[in-house]
């Protein structure tokens, strides 16, 4: 290729690089194709093209080429790809400007390792369809399979990247115009800049702006629109709400965060030392360690851009957990996608399917907690088509920190400091977008609101912190609204003033406000007094994490923003803070149906077989062994058991390697429920999360909640009024259990509006993840048959609940199973008041050795919870007895508080004693077969096949 | 007798270090984690190590081909300062070792013979493998052990490729195969491998992972699997240098 030697010019040379084997990524995209239903004809040809610019001699390019391919794995080659007639279209893939790309670093890392001079570099791929396949199919596949247009463009034949993004350092601040709009023009400036405010927040911004006597310039603007989204103001949570009764009466009630904080007070647990106050919750389980928690959502850039929005979930739950100064040790995840064999032809417009989705968010999951280093445990995936347009995921972490007092920073005079990744145009505005519904346009023009992750900036951030307490006084990190929110947060009670042009950018041409309110991820800010930063720089460098001094914190309640010394932004933090006028909302609770259920079930062995193999229940082994869930060395609890590891688990256990003790994490999820009954699907939930923690060894009166809500828009009385009663339900669950909220979080406005002007809402979504004390870790249990002989016990009753059960879905959608004419909905599954102390008798039973295995019952009820067993310990199990008269209810029937426990003859007495409300079931078989009452004898192996063979 | 000083390599993107430090130390050595940058600032930190280990994880975040930056910080850095005083480790019988991206690392360093190509089955794929150590190896961290080892594998990239893996199996440079199931399609079943002097290993398994009984997924099931310890790989080293 000749070099152009003009001045000014740039000189760009191409490397491709393929695979000598089969390249796996040319077989998904034939797989994936196929599910469009667009078969390729063929293989596809799939190329890696790193592009440099430098002027390279043939020495250079010899010497890099061997990094850039290994010859034992691939050819590499400097000639430029030329097309070929005959063949199908070829077609180049790069990201779009500015778009992090590790890769293109990497290069210029090499380049300097090797002493050749590359100057810039980008990657992207190549992609050769096979002979027959038109432009049309291409386009087709590039769109919805291969590319993402949010991050990436194509081009036909050779791209032609561009890299030198940005432009132009000298962008203006603009005024806008506030105080003269009346409220139909306010409310046109919100739309047009996406501030997603009620017209109560205009009008009082128009009034503060008013009462200066100046105009907002667009850094306040914007700023005010972060700091009071929902998604940062939880303005739902907030709000003053009144509950329309069914007798048309209208009544008063606390804000929902008040009364989850006011159950958190109730309880009066001694072992929380921080609830619903900075990143995460806070507790401690034993002397001289506490243990952080949160769980967070990342549901709207999961739906546009999956692998990047899950991605940067994960990597903001682990910075939420260290801006708790806690290092974090395990991550989990709760996915709720649509149904993965969806109709293309029933696929809304703008939505991607979700079986690319349900794909691009497992791995985005993965290659975050994989590369950073933590052992992604616990989690859950589910499926309803109310998930289609909006997939939720939500994102937990866990970490540990040695016990200290927490700091009461920051001070007047530190420094504000910027650890991390550098600042670019990447994930503007999430927190409004976030706080809006989507709609079939929204893909196109959200662009800019997804965020690309970077795990091994974030890791060395995670090595700076750790041990480094003494060298700051507050920390948080930088999630949604960027630095305004982060600042603006840590400055509420001092003020600050801060030099934008000091931030590193990640490439010129940032406006003002787009650096203010970038979402640019992995950095943390902390305040640093200045006799300390120097020590943290020289730490910073030696782990090669970038630190930016931006600022100072004043003591004058004055927030000061600006670029190049010019003030962009001048408010005071009380308006900043406080001035958001409350929200007054309207909720209408509806009255579910608690009736007693009945299900006619005309063929049991076969319902249970259909129950194993329904995707909600079925083996989630494909994605759980896509985490590492080993590092570490801590996980005695896996979430995958027996003898051939492939049992679902309860909860996980984990504990560092060298403690006794360790901690349980369990989740609950269940939006069946809640399109009944959300007040019940929240006790149940609850119910759930801590029966599992208990099932495998924990200590239920040492049990700490996190409650995550994804809901429709609230402002829609019914949806509020379903929110309302769940919020009813984890007041009252907490309190029963003493198990006490100590953070949550709420995605509110999960809502598509098709092309077909409907509205798509998700059911009722609550995920409460339980992390719970392990006493003695040498104790846990896990969910499997573990020595024929064994007696089977069922703790708690069973009760004739099956609304929003499977077994409903099962019936529902089975041709075999039909016969089921009086299924009527009835109860959904209802609070067993019995359970607090029943589990803390089984505890009790567990420490003392009386239990060899345990399970808890949930979908599917008992038949399922005892074939899961079964499966786990691949033996057989011969039940004599039913826990309840009416074998649909014994066998099926979804009512709480229930678990399995396997013990050994010789303990029974004392079992029995220890935890009463017991029904002796029967006992395990060397046999591989479960015989049930009034059922046919089905081989474990035909159990075993149902359920892996679900796994989609 | 005194603990033999160990030293962890991790480079940006490294994991598993504190992993590798918890069975170093297990095993009876006095280990301490060092960063590249601070090897290739400081070759000489090498002299004072009996044993290397270079740590798992995603160095670089795999850009490029895992292990390549660190394997280029590690033998090109300097003008090649650094790689010569590990060579020189090698050749003074000092064992190192590079598990899962430290050996990824160690093939594209030339320490080791091979390369790691994609999992058979395109994914990242983490569980537990059961590895049998190759009678006629001339491993120095896999020769004297009687039974199986357990561990878990946590990779994406793991298949090894080798042109002719019978030769080197001849030459004893096979230190540990796969039994029963191969998890990433890896030529021959092979699992872990070494250098022509036996002191250099590299495998894909986590045997850092595997240093206590307890963190066997069956070992409360099962007492025999107390016999499969991936800590003895590390008390090997030791022993050797003791």
């Amino acid at each position: 290729m000749a070099s152009d030697h003009r001045p000014g010019s740039r000189s760009i040379s191409r490397y491709t690089v393929r695979s000598r084997d089969v390249d796996p990524r040319a077989e998904a995209i034939r797989a994936g194709a196929a599910t469009l239903g667009l078969a390729l004809h063929g293989a596809v040809d799939i190329a890696d093209v790193v592009f440099v610019e430098g002027d390279l001699d043939d020495d250079q390019r010899s010497r890099l080429g061997t990094v850039l391919a290994d010859p034992l794995l691939q050819v590499g080659s400097w000639d430029v790809p030329v097309s070929v007639a005959g063949e199908g279209p070829h077609v180049e893939i790069t990201l779009h400007p500015g778009v992090t790309d590790g890769a293109a670093d990497a290069v210029l890392h090499a380049g300097a390792q090797l002493g050749v001079d590359v100057r810039a570099a980008a990657t992207g791929r190549r992609i050769g369809f096979p002979a027959g396949t038109s432009d049309g199919a291409a386009d087709v596949l590039l769109r919805r399979l291969i590319a993402n247009p949010i991050i990436e463009h194509w081009a036909t034949g050779r791209a032609d990247p561009d890299l030198h993004p940005g432009g132009t350092n000298d962008v203006p601040v603009e005024l806008i115009a506030v105080r003269d709009l009346d409220e139909t023009a306010l409310a046109r400036l919100g739309a047009e800049r996406s501030l997603a405010l009620d017209p109560e927040e205009l009008l009082a911004i128009r009034r503060h702006f008013t009462d200066e006597g100046r105009e907002p310039t667009d850094v306040e603007l914007e700023t005010l629109a972060q700091t009071w989204s929902e998604h940062c103001a939880h303005k739902t949570f907030r709000a003053a709400i009144t509950v329309r009764t069914s007798d048309g009466d209208d009544v008063e009630i606390a804000p929902l965060i008040d009364q989850l904080r006011a159950a958190t007070d109730a309880v009066a647990a001694p072992f929380v030392r921080s609830a619903f106050v900075g990143n995460a919750g806070i507790v401690s389980f034993c002397d001289g360690t506490t243990i952080a928690l949160k769980a967070e959502t990342h549901n709207h850039p999961s739906a546009v851009e999956p692998f990047g929005g899950a991605n940067t979930g994960v990597g903001g739950v682990i910075r939420d957990v260290m801006g708790a100064a806690h290092r974090p040790i395990a991550c989990t995840d709760v996915l709720c996608f649509g149904p993965p064999d969806l109709p293309i032809a029933d696929l809304p417009d703008g939505a991607l399917h979700p079986r690319r989705i349900r794909d691009g968010v497992i791995d985005g999951v993965a290659d975050y907690g994989n590369k950073i280093g933590l052992p992604t445990v616990a989690g859950a995936v589910i499926y309803d088509p109310g998930f289609t347009t909006n997939p939720l995921v939500f994102c937990g972490c866990v970490g540990v920190a040695e016990d200290r007092p927490l700091p009461t920073g920051p001070f007047a005079g530190d420094r504000v400091v910027v650890l991390g990744g550098r600042t670019g145009r990447d994930g503007i505005r999430g927190a409004t977008f976030s706080s809006t519904t989507m709609d079939a346009t929204t893909g196109a023009v959200a662009g800019a609101s997804v965020q690309i992750g970077d795990p091994v900036t974030e890791k060395l951030l995670i090595d700076v912190l750790d041990g480094a307490d003494e060298l700051w006084t507050a920390i948080t990190d930088c999630g949604a609204g960027g630095l305004s929110s982060a600042i603006g947060e840590m400055a509420e009670h001092t003020g600050a003033d801060v030099e934008l042009t000091a931030a590193p950018l990640k490439y010129p041409g940032l406006a003002p406000w787009e650096i203010w309110l970038s979402e640019a991820q992995e950095r943390m800010v902390v305040a640093v007094p200045p006799t300390r930063l120097a020590e943290l720089r020289t730490r910073c460098i030696r782990h090669g994490v970038e630190l930016a001094d931006l600022g100072t914190f004043t003591g004058d309640g004055r927030l000061v923003v600006r670029h190049d010394g010019e003030p962009v932004l001048d408010l005071d933090t009380r308006f900043l803070h406080d001035g958001r006028p409350k929200r007054q909302m309207m909720a209408e609770v509806a009255v579910p149906d608690r009736t007693p259920g009945s299900r006619t079930v005309v063929d049991p062995a076969a319902t249970l077989l259909a129950l194993l193999g329904h995707r909600d229940i079925a083996s989630k082994a494909a994605t759980i062994h896509r985490y590492d869930h080993e590092i570490g060395g801590g996980t005695v609890v896996r979430p995958l058991v027996g003898v051939a590891s492939d049992g679902p688990g309860d909860g996980v256990v984990l504990a560092d390697p060298r403690d006794s003790h360790g901690i349980a994490i369990g989740i609950g999820v269940n939006p069946w429920y809640g399109l009944h009954d959300p007040e019940a699907m929240a006790h149940a939930v609850i119910d759930e999360a801590i029966r599992n923690v208990v099932a495998v060894g924990a200590d239920p009166e040492r049990v700490a909640l996190l409650d995550n809500f994804s809901w429709g828009d609230p402002r829609r009385p019914s949806t509020l009024g379903d929110l309302v009663a769940a919020v009813r339900g984890c007041r009252d669950a907490a309190l029963a259990f003493g198990a006490p909220f100590v953070s949550g979080k709420d995605s509110l406005n999960n809502e598509y509006t098709g092309a077909d002007g409907h509205r798509h809402a998700v059911p009722p979504t609550l995920v409460i993840t339980a992390v719970a004390h392990v006493p003695d870790v040498g104790r846990c249990v896990t969910a499997e048959l573990t020595a024929a002989g064994n007696v089977l016990f069922q703790i708690g009753p069973s009760a004739p609940a099956f609304a929003g059960s499977h077994l409903d879905m099962v019936l529902a959608t089975s041709t075999v199973l039909d016969g089921a004419s009086d299924r009527s909905a009835g109860a959904a599954p209802q609070p067993d008041p019995g359970a607090p102390q029943r589990y803390v008798r089984l505890h009790r039973a567990i420490r003392d050795g009386l239990v060899q295995g345990c399970h808890d019952i949930s979908e599917g009820g008992l038949a399922v919870a005892l074939a899961e067993l079964c499966i786990a310990g691949r033996l057989g199990a011969d039940i004599d007895t039913l826990p309840h008269d009416d074998p649909a209810t014994a066998l099926f029937a979804e009512s709480t508080g229930r678990l399995v426990a396997e013990v050994a003859p010789a303990d029974v007495e004392r079992f029995v004693l220890t935890v009463g409300d017991v029904v002796r079931l029967g006992t395990v078989t060397a046999e591989p077969v479960l015989r049930l009452p009034g059922v046919a004898a089905i081989p474990v192996a035909d159990l075993a096949t149902a359920f892996l063979r679900g796994d989609v | 007798m005194s603990r033999p000083a160990a030293i962890v390599v991790a480079g940006p993107g490294t994991n598993r270090d504190t992993d590798t430090v918890l069975a170093l130390d297990l095993a009876g050595a006095e280990p301490s984690v060092v960063l590249a940058a601070e090897l290739t600032a400081r070759p000489e930190l090498l002299d004072g190590a009996r044993i290397v280990v270079v740590a798992g994880g995603f160095s670089y975040g795999d850009a490029l081909g895992a292990g390549r930056m660190l394997a280029l910080d590690l033998t090109a850095a300097d003008g090649g300062r650094l790689g010569d005083r590990l060579r020189s480790f090698v050749a003074s019988g000092r064992p190192v070792a590079g598990i899962c991206n430290g050996f990824q690392v160690l093939t594209s360093t030339g320490l080791l013979p091979g390369a790691l190509g994609h999992n058979i089955q395109g994914r990242f794929d983490c569980r537990w493998v059961e590895l049998s150590p190759e009678p006629d190896s001339r491993c120095i961290w896999t020769q004297h052990l009687d039974d199986d080892v357990h561990c878990p594998i946590a990779h994406g990239e793991g298949r090894y490729v080798h042109p002719d893996p019978d030769s080197l199996a001849a030459a004893g440079q096979v230190a540990l195969r796969y039994r029963s199931r191969n998890p990433n399609g890896s030529i021959a079943d092979i699992a872990g491998v070494c250098d022509e002097t036996g002191v250099v290993l590299g495998l894909m398994p986590h045997p850092e992972n595997h240093v206590l009984a307890r963190q066997h997924p069956r070992h409360r099931h099962d007492p025999t699997t107390t016999r499969t310890l991936g800590l003895r790989l590390f008390e090997a080293a030791v022993r050797h240098v003791k």
